[in-house]
């Protein structure tokens, strides 16, 4: 399963589905990364996390391990 | 009739700015019930007379109506159980696909909602087209363009949604879900809510379609019902393969692309924009650090060292001291006269001779007193001397004794030294004023007292911090409101997220060094209240400004003056911070699901003066408010324990009391044993403690060099180290009192530090005796079980992490 975790710095993907559970993912989905959806991943935080990523236009940021729910294509 | 309208929107859309805009000065801050969120509500401008009032409430910035997060349930229970009139809803037009994503929310409520899109400025600027009324008709209600910064539709904007609120009209959410969806949806509203208001039923439908557990705690169902519309739940999951709470959101922002196309035609995609340009070098992987450094580098020296400790110094030397000389007219003549004046009587060769002399018999404070010399410092001097003369003049039988040598009067002060007061324009200060006023009209010594001392003395305490808040909250708000604040939590998350603390911690730590009040109170910038009681809890481990002299009493009377006794102050605040961070963790009030950091990045852009200058204000004024009270109330209460109390068996008042008489040297006498343990079980030590709470510099007032003499040195820091960490001062416990907004989490908080540096005093003095030979195997039973409990708790596995993965894998 390739999770945008595993996705490099530059790169766009497409979602493919959100796996996990509970206030961690309800918050993701939130915040616009839903199914579908294009995210491009922008930079690493100094310290090599969080990631900061563009999706519907505006500028987010997640951890790496919460990264790892999020499927994509 | 009173028309109640709720202000909602996500975070950065510029809803301060539209709240303030709206309500001009009418408003009141405070915080929503027993929880940290802060609530603020305003009467709008023009309708703020009695038979057409206004009421505008603010609720906190959302993204959603989710269960999750404490903004999001107290809006959602404001929203159902207070039912406003009307809703604002407030979109940033900049950024409009994931704004719409609250408003089709809020139209879901059958509350009648108006939306207000902000920054339309910026979005034609842009060369942006947005087409109000079809977005009006696709949503079901009214659009209005506005610029909150430019006022700009502002006027338009209430006129209309007090028609809104005044007509009552129920409103109907036009978006539809997924045909499954709506199915199982009417079955709901069937089974279970066919006698609830008709205009709630749509919204309680989805959330338990979502199976919110608020909400279906909040309707009371029984289990039968619950696994009947479970069914229907089930098999429209297994028709869109996801689980209902991600199909609702899907189809919600589906919808939302779907309506965007139509209403909004963007001109320039792919182009840098400004944030896009400032991020490049702000968040840039190798700069990012050094210009945090440089940020907050200003930030401390500014708050804290020069402009803070000047306003400071004011507020306690100036207006709750002797007096001060206005616009600094007449000080650099006084300072002339004051130099003169030394160097003729004070700086003279013999008094430097007998310093150096008395310095190298290593004689405590000589030191000091020496270097005050050498930079001809009357001021430093006449301090230092107030401080360390007795010691010099009763060490070896007055040997080294200065006092022949300096022109004293009567009293031990510098006869015929020049009086500031009557150099330039002298302003007395509140004390002075409020002493001359109270003898003029023969006022009993204990009142005399009470009032100076007790009340006055009190309310210097809680203002004399207030104008370093003011030069902090400047820096804070305009941090928060130009986008760097988040930045800040971007780049430091990594760190902090291990000590159970937020990127944001580091302010409140950085400016507690400087002082604790001001530091608990820039835990405001946190938005997780579980990362934010921890702030609160560990910020005044951190050695305050305060707690210098302590320091530097035990390192001179104790250590010679040793070069590692500050830092590892210092090292033992940092360390204290991370203890208790990865202990707290794991506690039960700490436990549970770990907060999502799911942050968004806002645009950068310059706030107004105006709103950074009411944000300013508005905390300020709610701690001297809500923390004021305390303050005052403790400060007379120990005021009244240091001047009653009982001499030769009779109960009396005096201002200059022996503290060993008084009733706090007898409540003291009653607690020192509780002391033994940690080495310093006497009674001064016991009263100093106590005088702490007061303030921390106190703890040396009480404490003279002289009362050392006996006291080890593993004592003497463990004495330290209990001073260092336990209970703050009363100011800072208000502090904590105001940010916690509840007594049981101000209790733990304050408990757990007490706790705690007793802890880190024991296993000092115990764990340090057994190691230089002086072994008591009770107390070091004691230290070693406590240590191995400290331990125990630091690799204890973090349950709530490993569910985490589970989760995130499964």
């Amino acid at each position: 399963m390739q999770t945008l975790k595993d996705a490099g710095i530059g790169q766009t993907v497409k979602v493919k589905r959100l796996h996990g559970e509970g206030a961690v993912k309800r918050r993701i989905m939130d915040m616009g990364i839903t199914k579908g959806v294009e995210v491009h991943i922008r930079k690493v935080a100094p310290l090599g996390d969080p990631i900061e990523v563009t999706v519907r236009g505006y500028e987010l940021s997640l951890r790496k391990a919460d990264s790892e729910m999020i499927e994509i294509e | 009739m009173s028309i109640k309208i709720a202000l909602a929107g996500n975070p950065n859309s510029g809803k301060t700015t539209l709240f303030n805009a709206l309500t001009g000065s009418n408003q009141f801050v405070g915080n929503w019930p027993g929880v940290t969120v802060e609530k603020k509500e305003g009467k709008i401008k023009g309708h703020s007379s009695r038979d057409d009032e206004v009421v505008l409430v603010d609720l906190p910035g959302i993204y959603s109506l989710s269960p999750y997060t404490l903004e999001e349930v107290v809006s959602r229970n404001f929203l159902l159980d207070e039912k406003p009139n009307a809703i604002i809803n407030i979109i940033d037009g900049s950024n409009l696909e994931r704004n719409l994503y609250l408003t089709t929310q809020l139209v879901e409520l059958g509350i009648p909602v108006i939306a207000a899109v902000n920054m339309m400025d910026i979005v034609r600027k842009n060369g942006d087209k947005l087409d109000t009324q079809k977005l009006s008709k696709e949503l079901g209600c009214e659009v209005i363009e506005i610029s909150a910064l430019k006022g700009e539709g502002i006027n338009d904007l209430i006129e209309r949604a007090i028609g809104v609120a005044k007509s009552g009209k129920r409103m109907v959410a036009q978006h539809s879900f997924d045909g499954s969806v709506e199915h199982a949806l009417a079955h709901i509203e069937e089974a279970v809510l066919h006698d609830m208001p008709e205009n709630e039923q749509r919204f309680l439908a989805i959330k338990l379609f979502e199976r919110d557990e608020k909400v279906i705690e909040r309707l009371n169902l029984d289990s039968k019902i619950i696994s009947h519309i479970e069914t229907d739940i089930k098999s429209c999951e297994d028709e869109l393969d996801d689980d209902s709470e991600s199909i609702i959101t899907s189809e919600r922002y589906t919808y939302i692309a779907s309506i965007i196309g139509s209403c909004y035609t963007k001109r320039n995609r792919g182009k840098l924009t400004v944030t896009d340009k400032i991020d490049k070098i702000v968040t840039n992987r190798w700069l990012a650090l050094p210009i945090f450094a440089i940020v907050m580098i200003i930030v401390y020296y500014v708050s804290v060292t020069t402009v803070g400790t000047w306003a400071t110094d004011w507020a306690n030397d100036g207006l709750f001291g002797e007096g001060w000389h206005l616009f600094g007219i007449g000080s650099s003549e006084y300072d002339d006269a004051a130099s003169e004046y030394a160097e003729n009587k004070i700086f003279l060769p013999e008094i430097k001779k007998a310093l150096e002399d008395a310095n190298k018999a290593g004689i405590t404070g000589a030191d000091e007193l020496l270097t005050t010399v050498k930079e001809k410092d009357f001021g430093a001097f006449e301090e230092a001397y107030g401080s360390y003369g007795e010691e010099l003049a009763v060490k070896e039988n007055g040997k080294y004794d200065i006092a022949p040598m300096l022109p004293l009067d009567e009293d031990g002060g510098f006869a015929d030294a020049p009086d500031p007061s009557e150099y330039g324009v002298w302003v007395p200060g509140i004390p002075v004023l409020a002493e001359k006023g109270l003898t003029a009209i023969n006022c009993a010594d204990w009142l005399q007292g009470l009032i100076l001392d007790g009340i006055v003395g009190g309310v210097g305490a809680v203002l004399g911090f207030v104008p370093q808040m003011l030069v902090l909250f400047i820096f804070l708000a305009f941090l928060e409101s130009c986008g760097y604040m988040a930045r800040i939590a971007f780049i430091m998350d990594r760190i902090f997220r291990k000590f159970g603390l937020s990127g944001k911690s580091f302010i409140p730590m950085l400016i507690g060094s400087g002082c604790g009040v001001p530091g608990i109170m820039a835990s405001r910038t946190i938005e997780n209240e579980r990362d934010r009681r921890m702030t609160i809890m560990t910020t005044t481990f951190i050695p305050c400004g305060a707690k210098l002299p302590i320091i530097a009493l035990i390192s001179a009377a104790l250590f010679n003056g040793t070069w590692w006794v500050a830092p590892s102050a210092y090292f033992l605040g940092i360390a204290a911070i991370i203890i208790s961070g990865i202990i707290l963790k794991k506690t039960k009030m700490f436990a549970g699901d770990p907060a999502p950091f799911v942050m968004e990045l806002p645009a950068y852009h310059l706030p107004t003066i105006g709103n950074i200058l009411r944000s300013m204000w508005e905390r300020a004024s709610s701690f001297i408010k809500k923390a004021g009270t305390i303050i005052l109330l403790s400060s007379i209460v120990i005021w009244a324990g240091s001047c009653f109390g009982i001499v030769d068996g009779i109960f009396t008042f005096s201002s200059d009391m022996e503290i060993e008489d008084s009733i706090l040297g007898i409540v003291g006498n009653a607690i020192c044993w509780i002391f033994t343990p940690l080495g310093f079980g006497n009674i001064k030590a016991a009263i100093a403690t106590i005088m702490g709470l007061v303030a921390k510099e106190e703890v040396v007032g009480v404490f003279g060099v002289l009362d050392f003499e006996g006291m080890t040195r593993l004592a003497g820091y463990a004495f330290l180290a209990f001073n260092l960490l336990c209970a703050p001062c009363f100011a800072a416990i208000g502090a904590i009192r105001r940010e916690m907004n509840s007594p049981k989490w101000t209790a733990f908080a304050i408990a757990y530090q007490c706790v705690f540096a007793y802890a880190v005093s024991l296993m000092i003095y115990q764990i340090g005796n057994a190691l230089t030979g002086s072994l008591n195997i009770i107390g070091l039973i004691a230290a070693i079980l406590v240590a191995a409990f400290m331990l125990y708790m630091l690799v204890k596995p973090c349950k709530s992490a490993d569910k985490l993965k589970i989760k995130a894998k499964a």
